[in-house]
């Protein structure tokens, strides 16, 4: 293949950023038609390099150039392009495309158009970016990028103090994580002297790096994956980034860059499975966060935050089919949680676009009026919760089996309990806030414009369609994905009756409760009272983060403080202090002593001149007498002395 | 020398006698004569070029003395006469400088009292 194709795949973006932040505001639709514009192009680009790798596997692109030479180390720049990395191209592409064209509707009249246009280009770029990389320097350059990038657009509306602090709050929780992350990196450049994932992939799995380093380096690359993708116990910064507009919840916070870290996990599994215990780690990280959150979402009443909890659950999906090694599941449901999770939001952020509230308890009965909207929120909604046969039930299925296979029971029931509530907290959303009695708010609701509901229809399309590709029989070359054989063409009937059941009495329960009330949810609330208000409470994680990390360094940090005001600015003080008294004392000395020498001889050499001027009248006669008078003077004293 | 002059001598008559053979001393006392003329030409007057001429008197006294001295006392060579040459040509050199300060001042302020050329004073 040639190798200009993704290279003009990630270029097209940095242009366009380049021009939307110079000169965006010349162009057509304040600079949005350049990004768009690119975006079509790298698309289209993309799907042609995904078609051409499906039809011939062998073309892979493995290709670098000397960026830093060090002598004994040279950092590489370098794309890689395999079937994996293909899927991704197409994945981010594609929902960066809907997002782009969806945010002309929602950010219509926003005074700062044109730079949230350039914010979205650098996303897309820094995203294309971590895709293509062949090594983990280059990648860990453009995953700060993103990083970057997601604390601009969740800070978007900066003047409003939540923004800004979620914002602070993504950069650095995922700072902590990058931070090992780094070490990670490190410790495997140190003892291999490369960051190239084919070297290194050949040195770890040929057992020549030591396994305490390859302990230390997959820890370390999982703990910044943790980061990124908002695990245990790192989440806390993604439901605050909701905080941001909704397309960019969308397309950053739940369908690409959250799924970096898992990426980053699953191309680099190589590395992971020398080390099996590190895979149980990455495996009940994954399966812990997706039970945790996803019983968090049950009880938020914030329809972006129920849908941010969701986010973080799926992607404890992804880890934990990462940690049973199975890489190929982990990027298949993560192609279509990125659709059908992008859909959700949008439909979410054409909701909000109407009603201008994020509570779901003002909406309610929004069908009527918005059927569009509802409509695709509801294929998106079946799709989240794994009914057949929707995208995501295939592969939330593939996990499962995964999961079972591989021999982890409990895992699997804490998947499969999650599945439940998957089902419950996203049909419990819809009945409330689609159906049942109008809301005050809801009378007046409108349908978006087209130019938001079209990309939400394209992606209602590839919600539905996206998992058939694991039917066997369907699209064979399909089958893998990422180089990873998908576990089984063959079906494992009671798995799947398992997971169909499960989502079957969750939408059940929801609608028991929500639709037909047969059970007052208030009640409900009051029986349980501890555990829903634990839960409506998050389990009161940010308040323990608060208290055990954040009060602990903000109070270490006053220490720091007080010592540096008294101590240290004491010190430097005293020091200034001691200086200007010296420095006085020596300029009196200087102005007494020294000055008063100076002006000393000046006033005797001037008083005495003042008095001997007298003698110089002028009169040249005068002077010839004195002379002669002298001389002669001088023979008589002389004649007579000698 | 100076102290046996006697100025009642020269009435004496082997004293005028004496006068028609002259010797050196006669020679002195005429360039100290002249001497003196110079020097209280130069004291006394106030036309500036009254007072270079003046000096020109005083060069030749010592003029008179060198030729004097050099024909009775010294070796028969010319180191004398070869001062004396000197002197003239710095005399004739001084005359040129001081003739044209004088007219420069003349130009200047239309007149050449010294005594009012004293502005450079203290």
């Amino acid at each position: 293949m040639n190798p200009v194709l993704p290279v003009l795949i990630f270029a097209l973006p940095v242009l366009s950023f380049g021009i939307t932040v110079l000169i965006g505001r010349y162009f057509p639709l304040k600079g949005a038609s350049v990004g768009i514009l690119g975006l079509v192009v790298s698309f289209i680009l993309s799907c042609v390099v995904f078609y051409q790798l499906q039809v011939d596997p062998t073309r892979t692109i493995d290709l670098s150039v000397t960026w830093l030479d060090f002598g004994e180390y040279t950092i590489d720049l370098g794309i890689l392009i395999d079937r994996f990395a293909a899927v991704m191209l197409v994945v981010v592409t594609l929902v960066s495309l809907c997002v782009h064209i969806y945010s002309l509707g929602y950010m219509k009249g926003d005074r700062r158009f044109t730079t949230y246009y350039a914010y979205l280009s650098l996303f897309t770029m820094s995203m294309l970016g971590i895709v293509i990389s062949n090594n983990l320097f280059q990648l860990f350059v453009f995953w700060e990028l993103v990083g970057v990038s997601s604390y601009l657009l969740i800070g978007f509306w900066f003047e409003r103090k939540p923004a800004a602090m979620a914002g602070m709050k993504a950069f650095v929780v995922c700072r902590i994580g990058d931070f090992g992350f780094l070490i990670g990196i490190l410790s495997l450049f140190v003892a291999t002297g490369t960051f190239s994932f084919g070297a290194l992939f050949g040195l770890s799995q040929a057992g020549a790096i030591s396994s305490a380093v390859l302990v230390v380096g997959a820890l370390g690359i999982f703990f910044g994956a943790v980061g990124k993708s908002a695990q245990l116990p790192l989440y806390v910064w993604l439901p605050d980034a909701m905080e941001g507009p909704t397309p960019v919840s969308a397309l950053i916070h739940a369908a690409t860059m959250v799924a970096a870290g898992v990426y980053l996990v699953a191309r680099t599994l190589p590395i992971f499975s020398t080390v099996p215990q590190i895979m149980e780690v990455v495996a009940w990280v994954g399966g812990l966060t997706a039970l945790f959150s996803a019983t968090i979402a049950v009880a938020q009443v914030d329809i972006k935050r129920i849908l941010a909890y969701s986010t973080i659950s799926q992607l404890g999906y992804m880890m934990l089919a990462c940690g049973v090694g199975a890489g190929a599941s982990a990027i298949f449901h993560l192609s279509t949680h990125a659709f059908f999770k992008a859909l959700l939001f949008l439909g979410a952020g054409s909701v909000i676009h109407s009603l201008h509230t994020n509570d779901i308890r003002e909406m309610g009965g929004l069908f009527s009026n918005m059927k569009t909207t509802a409509t695709v929120f509801i294929i998106g909604a079946l799709s989240l919760a794994g009914f057949p046969p929707f995208s995501g039930f295939f592969s939330k299925d593939e996990i499962m089996v995964s999961v079972l296979e591989s021999g982890h029971v409990w895992l699997y029931w804490i998947v499969v309990f999650t599945a439940f509530l998957t089902a419950f907290y996203i049909f419990r959303l819809i009945f409330i806030a689609f159906f049942g009695e109008q809301s005050e708010r809801s009378k007046h609701a409108e349908e978006s414009p087209k130019v938001m509901t079209v990309p939400m229809v394209v992606l209602a399309v590839l919600s539905v369609v996206a998992g058939w590709i694991a039917i066997p029989g369907v699209g064979p070359g399909f089958a893998e994905i990422g180089g990873f054989e998908l576990h089984h063409l063959h079906i494992n009937w009671s798995a799947m009756g398992t997971s169909f059941l499960v989502v079957l009495m969750g939408i059940g329960v929801a609608w028991a409760i929500y639709s037909r009330r047969f059970v007052e949810s208030r009640s409900i609330y009051n029986t349980f009272k501890p555990i829903s208000k634990l839960l409506e409470n998050k389990w009161y994680v940010d308040e323990i983060y608060n208290f055990f990390i954040v009060q602990p360094v903000i109070f270490f940090s006053r220490l720091l403080f007080a010592f540096d005001m008294v101590i240290v600015d004491g010190a430097v003080n005293l020091a200034g202090w001691l200086g200007v008294r010296l420095s006085k004392f020596e300029g009196e000395f200087d102005l007494a002593v020294v000055d008063g020498a100076v002006n000393g001889t000046a006033w005797t050499a001037r008083t005495f001149g003042r008095a001997v001027r007298r003698i110089q009248t002028g009169l040249i006669q005068e002077y010839v007498i004195v002379a002669s008078v002298a001389i002669l003077a001088l023979i008589i004293i002389g004649y007579y002395l000698m | 020398m100076i102290g046996s002059i006697n100025i009642l001598d020269i009435l004496k008559p082997e004293l005028i006698c004496a006068i028609v053979r002259v010797t050196p001393t006669h020679y002195l006392y005429v360039a100290g004569i002249v001497f003196c003329i110079g020097l209280m030409g130069v004291m006394i007057r106030r036309n500036a070029i009254a007072i270079l001429m003046s000096i020109e008197l005083m060069l030749n006294a010592v003029n008179i003395v060198l030729i004097a001295g050099g024909r009775a006392y010294g070796p028969k060579t010319y180191d004398a006469s070869s001062f004396v040459i000197f002197i003239i040509a710095v005399a004739a050199a001084e005359a040129i400088v001081g003739l044209a300060l004088i007219l420069a001042a003349y130009r200047h302020m239309k007149d050449i009292n010294i005594d009012d050329m004293s502005i450079m004073k203290w």
